[in-house]
């Protein structure tokens, strides 16, 4: 098997080698691929993600498949300009010179996905790498199966097979794709796993981006519209894929005074969202597979905190189902709080101040996002200010990552790199430095044999500014 | 070793004490190297000659005033730098920010190398401190005046409480390596960055890493053939002696022209270096006996015996290596298989000059290529086809010191880069912020998921941003 990947990735290297990834008109033909593969394929799609998660219709369209096709009409537009290298100062020189940074592709690159986002977190980093001109090797998420043989079918019947292919598989898999040499490694997923892909990387001095998660924090003042902060959190929690998202709220920070009317509101979205048996509604995700079901179900069960739950806490074993859960006051070292939750549960933490939630978050682990909300302009500021997280979102849940002006992307456990928009395009490019000159301008200070006066020229124009010093070895004062 | 976890532990104290952030603590940092170059330049000069027999016109150019110029250019950008950048957010119809916000990483490390070891410490410190980070530096103890100088100089001009200096060898690095930094920006070799990224990667630090590889030298028959020798020359031996990252490690150009070119080179190395290059004042030395020896095994190789046509000569006493040409050597010489780091330079020929790009693309990706011609159209399929950390036309080296170019390499010659405010941006986490008010509901974003809902979700969505963030965020309105 490991003789199977290494040919598969020889192929696409000599694909690469082609140069056939290169032109303009290759990237724009497979960026369109996806687009129509995306378009005339979304019934699949949208069986596949059903299969896997029982993600419910609407999330598959808005989330997913409209995403992965706003992605790609983004990079068609901008694509042109993208690949335009970039003239950068060169003034300083008085002899004609131009500098200037071209955008190369890195070469063969090894994109690996998640399972809670399965068809968009595979696309999305796909359209980059190839907008930057690279081959691609796709590795699905094992733990989203019908999604990843989706991939496997149908991707084929649109892109250029020598240069972009699937492989699918699980740990075996992976692991001898990760003893390739790559140009750069790509993985959406967890903390444990990336440490290992870096490892691997490392052998090879394979630059990666890793897209990880975290314990993303919501701040709740009091001094808000508590209706819409409140379907906001819901919609922004449960909505995406039942709390199984990377920017998915993983627990509030309220005061001690205005939890119980946060909770009241959120009680009262979840019911009209979800209506009085959760567990029957269509319109929620299921949890992935049973080992998620038995880590999410223990947290629960959890000695310390089964008494604080408030609503919710209703589960399904067979149908994989966890209704959803909120939990007030937990003790600060209840596993609940401890790692990224990933799941429908919802812990609030209550502080005397608000700015006191700004210390819980800084005790943690960087998460991917932060939030809050409030109408406090001061307060937000502060939190801006104070707090490092991937990205933040004031007053809503998960809207930034579809801006794609705004870099997507972790810091410290929650992750190295970011994408989306032009970013993508830029995490999988070098960016080569050129500089080209004539052969006037020579300044025989430069040369040995280091004179006393040529040193003093030197040091009479070099000033400690870059200017003087160029001059200097450019060409001034003419011989 | 527990010093080196106590010095990081401290730094984190102070770092998390918020004293590195404020722009005014960044700026006297800066503005104390710019004095501790000028106050204290000959006591750096003197540790670089007693480290490299470096020359003191060298000292000065590339290591004093590169640094200057590198704080003064932070100093004058820092403002800009450190601002919210406001991106496109026009797409939303309600009042909505969106920026990016840079912030500092946090604790950094920075191992330094050897062969530029006062600039190649202080450069990526620039960067470290514009970004308002706390430092560790390692320096390299290959060149153990200068480590005790900068472990000297640094607290006396630096706040001591956020930027040390840690000196040591293997043990002390790799008791570094063991601890939790944000950052950590490496420069040297191949191998050892492959130990830093392993490293690195046990708490997901994210790395630079500046390395080295063969930076090729094209050149053309199409040349000012005066003027090209003199900078290839002054490019290799007048950078430590070709002990440099971006010195140029071989040369490719025609049979026809591969003669005039060598007389040229040999004519410019006797005006340069004298008859007797041993004596030469203006070159620096091998920095020790494992690399001399390393070099003189290059020389010594069976294979390029009869290849050499210039130069040989050794010291080994003062650590000497004359400026060597070699030509014609066999590509599975010693001295065409790793970077030479040295005075030694290869040069072989082709028939065409095109030809040289699949030799150069044959071998792994160089921080540095060159090409000589006053030909447009070869520069053109030079810069489309070679792919190296940086290009250079007509001069060598040179472009490391334009503060707009981003200095770094590919593949096996690194990754990331720094100079100018790709120093700032490569210690800093570009934090995306997006802001909204209240308003702007709209139901069908909500469960429960009607068809009614999805009609209009997808009537709006036309697989545009605009139209989805629409959708989202409040439009058609209740």
């Amino acid at each position: 098997m490991a003789a199977e990947v290494a040919a598969v990735v020889e192929e696409v290297r000599r694909g690469f080698e082609s140069g056939r990834t290169r032109a303009y008109e290759w990237r724009e033909a497979q960026i369109r691929a996806i687009a129509r593969m995306i378009a005339e394929r979304e019934g699949e799609i949208t069986t596949a993600l059903r299969d896997d998660l029982a993600k419910p219709e609407i999330e598959s369209y808005l989330h997913e498949v409209s995403m992965a096709k706003s992605s790609c009409m983004f990079a068609l537009k901008e694509l042109k300009n993208w690949v335009k290298p970039e003239k950068v100062k060169s003034s300083i020189t008085t002899y004609p010179s131009t500098a200037e940074i071209v955008s190369e592709p890195l070469g063969v690159v090894l994109v690996i996905s998640a399972w809670n986002y399965p068809f968009l977190l595979s696309i999305d980093p796909i359209v980059g790498a190839v907008a930057a001109g690279n081959a691609v090797v796709l590795k699905p998420s094992e733990l989203a199966p019908a999604t990843s043989s989706l991939f496997a079918k149908i991707l084929p019947e649109y892109v250029d097979n020598s240069c972009i292919k699937v492989v699918e598989g699980a740990v075996p898999e992976t692991t001898a794709l990760l003893e390739q040499e790559w140009d750069k490694i790509f993985y959406t997923g967890n903390g444990k796993v990336a440490r290992i892909v870096m490892a691997a990387a490392a052998k090879h001095l394979t630059p990666v981006v890793l897209e990880l998660g975290g314990k993303s924090p919501v701040v709740v003042d009091s001094n808000i519209d508590l209706d819409v902060a409140a379907k906001r959190i819901v919609v922004g929690k449960w909505g995406c894929n039942n709390g199984q998202a990377c920017i998915a709220p993983d627990y509030i920070v309220t005061t001690k005074s205005f939890a119980p009317q946060l909770v009241d509101a959120l009680k009262t979205t979840l019911e009209k969202f979800y209506g009085k048996d959760p567990l029957a509604s269509k319109d929620l995700s299921r949890i992935v597979n049973f080992n998620h079901f038995n880590r999410l179900t223990s947290l629960l069960d959890d000695e310390g905190i089964s008494d604080k739950i408030v609503y919710g806490g209703q589960r399904d074993e067979k149908g994989l189902k966890i209704a959803p859960t909120l939990l007030l006051n937990v003790p600060n070292d209840s596993p609940i709080l401890k790692d990224e939750i990933f799941g429908p549960l919802l812990p609030i933490v209550t502080v005397d101040e608000v700015e006191d939630s700004f210390n819980i978050i800084k005790s943690k682990t960087k998460p991917l996002a932060a939030y809050l909300f409030t109408k406090n302009k001061k307060l937000e500021e502060e939190f801006v200010k104070n707090i490092s997280s991937g990205g933040m979102l004031i007053n809503d849940i998960a809207l930034h990552l579809s801006n794609p002006y705004l870099p997507f992307g972790g810091v410290g456990e929650s992750g190295t790199g970011s994408y989306h928009g032009k970013f993508s395009f830029d995490a999988f490019s070098h960016k080569k430095a050129v500089l080209s000159r004539g052969f006037g301008g020579e300044a025989r200070a430069r040369y040995p044999p280091y004179t006393p006066q040529k040193q003093r020229i030197l040091r009479g124009l070099i000033d400690g500014s870059i200017i003087s010093l160029l001059l200097a070895l450019f060409g001034f004062p003419r011989d | 070793m527990a010093k080196e976890g106590a010095k990081g532990e401290a730094l984190r104290g102070s770092y998390g004490a918020g004293r590195t952030r404020s722009y005014e603590w960044r700026v006297a940092q800066l503005k104390g190297i710019v004095k501790m170059a000028e106050e204290r330049e000959k006591d750096i000069v003197d540790a670089l000659y007693a480290d490299l027999a470096k020359p003191e016109t060298e000292s000065y150019l590339h290591e004093i005033s590169l640094i200057k110029s590198s704080c003064k250019f932070a100093l004058k950008g820092l403002k800009n730098w450190m601002k919210p950048e406001k991106v496109s957010s026009s797409i939303t119809t309600f009042p909505s920010t969106a920026l990016v916000v840079p912030e500092p990483l946090g604790v950094v490390l920075i191992m330094s190398a050897w062969n530029y070891p006062f600039i190649l410490s202080l450069d990526p410190l620039i960067g470290a401190i514009a970004a308002g980070n706390a430092a560790v530096l390692k320096p390299s103890e290959i060149a153990p005046a200068t480590s005790s100088l900068l472990a000297k100089l640094l607290p006396e001009y630096l706040d001591n409480s956020c930027i040390k200096v840690v000196e040591g060898a293997v043990p002390e690095t790799t008791a570094l390596l063991e601890q939790k930094w944000d950052k950590i920006f490496y420069t040297g070799n191949g191998k050892v960055g492959r130990i830093v990224m392993a490293a690195a990667a046990k708490h997901l630090t994210p790395v630079v890493l500046e390395l080295g590889g063969k930076s090729p030298v094209i050149v053309d028959c199409n040349v000012d053939l005066k003027v090209a020798v003199k900078r290839i020359a002054v490019g290799k031996w007048g950078c430590n002696n070709g002990q440099a990252c971006i010195a140029p490690d071989y040369i490719i150009t025609t049979k026809s022209f591969a003669p005039k070119l060598v007389d040229a080179l040999k004519f410019c190395l006797e005006k340069f270096y004298g008859k007797d290059p041993l004596e030469s004042k203006d070159i620096s030395r091998i920095v020790n006996s494992n690399h001399f020896n390393r070099l003189s095994n290059l020389l010594d190789d069976k294979l390029v015996a009869d290849k050499i046509v210039h130069g040989g000569q050794r010291d080994e006493k003062h650590l000497k290596i004359a400026p060597t040409l070699l030509l014609d050597v066999p590509d599975d010489a010693l001295i065409m298989k790793e970077e030479i780091f040295g005075p030694l330079l290869p040069i072989i020929t082709v028939d065409k000059v095109e030809e040289s790009f699949g030799i150069i693309n044959s071998r792994t990706k160089p921080l540095a290529a060159y090409l000589f011609t006053k030909n447009k159209k070869l520069e053109e399929a030079f810069v489309r086809s070679v792919s190296a950390g940086g290009l250079l036309i007509n001069d060598v080296a040179l472009h490391l010191a334009n503060p707009h170019l981003p200095f770094g390499g590919v593949q096996e010659s690194g990754t990331g880069s720094y100079h100018g405010k790709f120093s700032f941006d490569a210690f800093s986490h570009k934090k995306a912020v997006l802001s909204r008010g209240f308003g702007g509901e709209a139901s069908a974003r909500y469960p429960p998921y009607t068809p009614q809902k999805q009609k209009i979700l997808r009537g709006l969505l036309n697989g545009s941003f605009l139209a989805l963030i629409l959708a989202l965020i409040g439009w058609p309105r209740d």
